[in-house]
């Protein structure tokens, strides 16, 4: 445990601004020039629930959550429900400071709101501040707001107690406020930041606690921006302009981003009655000429697997994003999970053949967005991005760089009207749009309203100018020349790769993991080799076509492997041994199901418990179960 | 310059250029309705003026979607009760080309039912032919969300306890501006209805009653039946909402005593289509989104120049 970072978490209720409110103190600390990483963790409701958003910040690059937090900000949940203790869920109005004290390390800082929060209702409050050295600062930030401002300001006045405490230069919060606050309510969330660190340094030695916000330099220019952002702008810079969807928690993030945008670029958002729906629109606006994409949530995308089937016997190109959340059925629709996986490989009847992306960055959801567009078109193949409520729901600082590139609007194989007069057709003038034998697998498509483009397209197996047919030579041909497409996709994939193992080279052990992970998995591998241990990670972000020359290559280099995953039935374990039918007996499960994420040290704790020393793990929160062989 | 010189051709088209020359012949039974549908279409297109290559026909699953196999334009045979999201998306993608959708009555009405009450809503510039014969066909002969109340069938083999979809009354009430009946047995008057839809600015509903000869003996072949526009029996505007809700109801329950109503029911020429309130409010652009990708001039907007300085 390290006090080099600050782990700010802010704590309320939903409603409350918790979100708003550390974004723009993320945003204030990266351009203080740290590096940040936000973890969020909300109910599914709209006001009042436990809820807080921690934002670690630290000198040095950081890629997940942190293990525990040192900075509480408890503002109170103004929205709490029932406030008896026996109610079934609790005394709602004391959570913010009750729920969040497991977590808190040693000689942290707790500061809490006076005046909606009563330590009294918080058992053994007193005796658990002393043994674990934390500071506290009760302060009635309730009044303080309401006297110059409105009650939701308290937020503002927290920052400004905060930064009174850890020392943080105030000025690029007000710079930050000052963009975002219209006049009316600026000046008095102002004068909120400054009187709440003013009151630090009245009633309180402000150096009393260990902790400090670090300082640190960024090389060149930051932006802040999350999963969803960055998968929205790939699919943008790619020449998307058409977006079908319905909400659901977590997808709703990019529809909406995507919805706000496409307007202004000439594009079309539809929001319809049903997934069902929103991905037969991205399969008819694609059909039409444009690049469309649709997607949805576990549940919402279960109702995709119609027009997914569609779109791989049509050979429609479109990109679907599934955004995971805890299942099954409704789950729990705000909290993480990777349990989608097999669901999203599989979905829809007969031989499935489509191309399916994790990523596991920010940097790689934009750079896989891109991928996802191109390999649907070139290919015409639909290709699913799936991520889950993680990678949504944390932002982190990213060179503003890594998103300076040209746009590629190209569809592929696309014929103009001069090249459809060369191509062939039948006797009476329709066009060959199914074609056996051809490169890759991939013959030409025209497009409605094009002249000598006229085909017709059908769910049924087809011949060549895409009438049904059921003659077993012409089955057999175009099954074929369909699945043929994946070769060509992985070695479409492998000539940029962006698979790259981390880790010392020669190491002993290995850590496999997917998607959203990827960053915390990275981190307990340098804190594992730091403490004497020899180990690598790769995160396998293509599952299909699955990289099977790299994943061989990695495990084969490894004594033992441990898999970590976000799901009970450790899911890419098994397309793992699947696909390369052997390394069984290597391959042992961390697997982690809560509702939370996994932190940096239950990886640790994991791989040196049971992978090191081959004993049984203390907690509850993860599982490890070990390899069974082939 | 347009990447889709097929679209405003204005020259003169014959109604044999929507036969195929391979293979012309359909598959359906001796006596089906379904060949009224496609001899009513063929004779329209020349009517509207519009050519193989501009029209896009959109079908469903079950006999009737196979109006497309021998129908020469663009098509897609979709799956089963979707042919509309595809259709209007193709429709919003490029609003130049002539968008027909087609499916059977457990199609539209049943598995797609709810895709045809947000279609309708949305008043989309398109036309939808829903082959009514009350009757699951391709499946072979099960009770159909159209069947009569009492109606028997394998999978019904007590009869069905259900009354009848109304599918006019449902089109109206949906939102639909455009709603109408015919018959495969009245050619002319289909044809007629079919040109008057198609050049509609909105959502065109036909439910369409196609007889079925080979699952549906017991229903009558939709004859004689009467013009409810012609038919001096019958006296409503069909721009009246309240008197064409009216007239639907009693076409509808008129047909279960054996008496056919057909016509036009339902119009409303002012109400913009749904393409035309998008473009109003800025959400369809003006040139066809499908040219843009043809357009080797256009300068793609990047993600860099708009959206990175919101993050900073």
């Amino acid at each position: 445990m390290t006090d080099d970072e600050l782990i700010w978490r802010i704590a309320g209720g939903s409603g409350d601004g918790i979100a708003s409110t550390s974004q723009n103190f993320a945003k204030a600390l990266m351009r203080a020039g740290l590096h940040v990483f936000t973890h969020r963790h909300y109910p599914s409701r709209i006001r009042g629930g436990h809820t807080y958003v921690e934002v670690r910040a630290s000198a040095d690059p950081v890629k997940s959550r942190g293990d525990g937090y040192n900075f509480l900000l408890a503002l109170g949940d103004s929205f709490a429900r029932n406030p008896q203790e026996e109610a079934y869920y609790g005394n709602e109005e004391v959570k913010p400071l009750s729920e969040n004290l497991d977590d808190l390390r040693e000689g942290g800082v707790i500061i809490y709101d006076s005046g909606l929060v009563d330590p009294d209702d918080v058992p053994n409050f007193e005796e658990r501040v002393e043994e674990n050295d934390w500071h506290v600062y009760d302060i009635d930030l309730r009044t303080m707001a309401r006297e110059h401002g409105r009650e939701v300001m308290r937020n503002t006045a927290g920052v400004g107690v905060t930064a009174a405490i850890a020392g943080i230069d105030t000025s690029y919060i007000k710079d930050l406020m000052r963009d975002a606050m219209p006049e009316k309510i600026l000046e008095p969330n102002l004068e909120l930041l400054d009187l709440g660190a003013e009151h630090v340094r009245e009633e309180y030695d402000a150096d009393a606690p260990d902790i400090a916000v670090p300082e640190g330099e960024h090389e060149e220019e930051q932006v802040l921006m999350s999963g969803s952002d960055a998968i929205s702008y790939g699919a943008i810079d790619e020449g998307c302009r058409f977006i079908a969807g319905y909400p659901m928690t977590p997808w709703t993030e990019v529809f909406t981003i995507m919805s706000q945008n496409l307007p202004q670029l000439g594009g079309i958002s539809e929001q319809v009655e049903d997934e069902i729906a929103a991905a037969a629109l991205a399969i008819g606006a694609s059909h039409a000429g444009a690049k469309a994409m649709s997607g949805s949530s576990g549940g919402g995308f279960a109702l995709m697997s119609e027009p997914l089937g569609l779109a791989e016997m049509s050979e429609t190109p479109i990109v679907l994003v599934e955004a995971m959340r805890a299942g099954p059925s409704t789950g729990m629709p705000t909290k993480p999970e990777q349990g989608d996986l097999e669901h999203v490989l599989y979905t829809s009847q007969g031989d499935s053949h489509r191309v399916v992306l994790a990523p596991g960055t920010v940097e790689e959801s934009y750079d896989h967005a891109r991928k996802a567009f191109e390999l649907a078109y070139e290919y015409q193949i639909p290709s699913i991005l799936v991520y889950d409520q993680k990678l949504s729901g944390e932002s982190t600082n990213v060179p503003a760089s890594h998103f300076d590139r040209e746009p590629n609007p190209s569809t592929g194989k696309t014929l103009t009207e001069s090249e459809l007069a060369e191509q062939p057709h039948t006797g009476d003038g329709k066009f060959h749009r199914f074609q056996h034998d051809v490169d890759d697998g991939v013959s030409p498509r025209s497009i409605p309203g094009q002249e000598n483009g006229r085909y017709l397209v059908t769910g049924n197996e087809h011949n060549p100018e895409g009438h049904i047919s059921e003659d077993p030579d012409n089955r057999v041909a175009q099954v074929d020349r369909r699945l043929e497409k994946e070769a060509a996709i992985r070695a479409d994939l492998d000539e940029d790769s962006l698979l790259a193992p981390h880790g010392p080279e020669e190491a002993d052990y290995g850590i496999l993991t997917f998607g959203s992970q990827q960053g915390t998995v990275e981190e307990a591998v340098d804190r594992l080799n730091d403490q004497g241990h020899s180990v690598k990670a790769l995160a396998v972000n293509e599952l299909a076509p699955y990289p099977v020359e790299q994943v061989t290559e990695f495990l084969a280099s490894v004594e033992d492997a441990m898999v970590v995953e976000m799901n009970a039935s450790a899911q890419f374990r098994g397309l793992t041994q699947k696909e390369l039918g052997r390394f069984g007996e290597k391959l042992h499960s961390l697997l982690k199901y809560n509702g939370n994420p996994f932190e940096p040290a239950e990886i640790v704790e994991g791989f040196e418990t049971s992978i090191v020393e081959g004993g049984e793990l203390p907690g509850h929160e993860t599982k490890f179960v070990p390899a069974a062989g082939d | 310059m347009s990447a889709f010189s097929a679209i405003d051709d204005d020259r003169e088209i014959e109604r044999d250029e929507y036969t195929p020359g391979m293979e012309p012949q359909p598959t359906w039974c001796p006596g089906c309705g379904d060949f009224g549908v496609l001899k009513a279409l063929k004779g329209a297109m020349p009517e509207v003026g519009r050519t193989p290559e501009e029209v896009l026909l959109v079908t469903g699953i079950g006999c009737s979607g196979k109006l497309n196999s021998y129908f020469d334009s663009y098509g897609f045979h979709t799956i089963h009760g979707r042919s509309l999201p595809v259709a209007r998306a193709a429709a919003v993608t490029n609003p130049e080309l002539q968008v027909v959708a087609a499916g059977g009555d457990g199609d539209g009405y049943g598995i797609g039912g709810n895709h045809f009450m947000h279609t309708a809503r949305e008043n989309h510039d398109m036309t939808y032919i829903v082959f009514n014969n009350e009757i699951f066909g391709l499946t072979k002969g099960q009770t159909s969300p159209t069947s009569p109340k009492g109606h028997k069938s394998k999978t019904q083999p007590s009869g069905s306890a259900k009354d009848p979809i109304r599918p006019l009354s449902l089109a109206l009430t949906s939102g639909a501006s455009f709603v109408a009946r015919t018959a495969a047995v009245n050619p002319n008057q289909a044809r007629d209805i079919l040109v008057e839809a198609m050049e509609h600015d909105g959502f065109a509903h036909i439910d369409f009653l196609t007889q079925c000869p080979t699952w549906n003996k017991d229903a009558k072949q939709y004859v004689p039946y009467k013009d409810v526009n012609e038919d001096d029996e019958f006296d409503f505007d069909p721009t009246d909402r309240a008197e064409a809700q009216e007239m639907m109801q009693e076409t509808e329950e008129k047909l279960y005593d054996g008496e056919v109503l057909t016509g036009v029911y339902y119009r409303e020429d002012d109400r913009p289509s749904y393409q035309q309130e998008k473009q109003a409010i800025g959400e369809i652009p003006e040139e066809p989104l499908a040219e843009r990708y043809f357009d080797e001039d256009y300068e793609w907007e990047r993600s860099a120049d708009l959206f990175l300085d919101s993050h900073k």
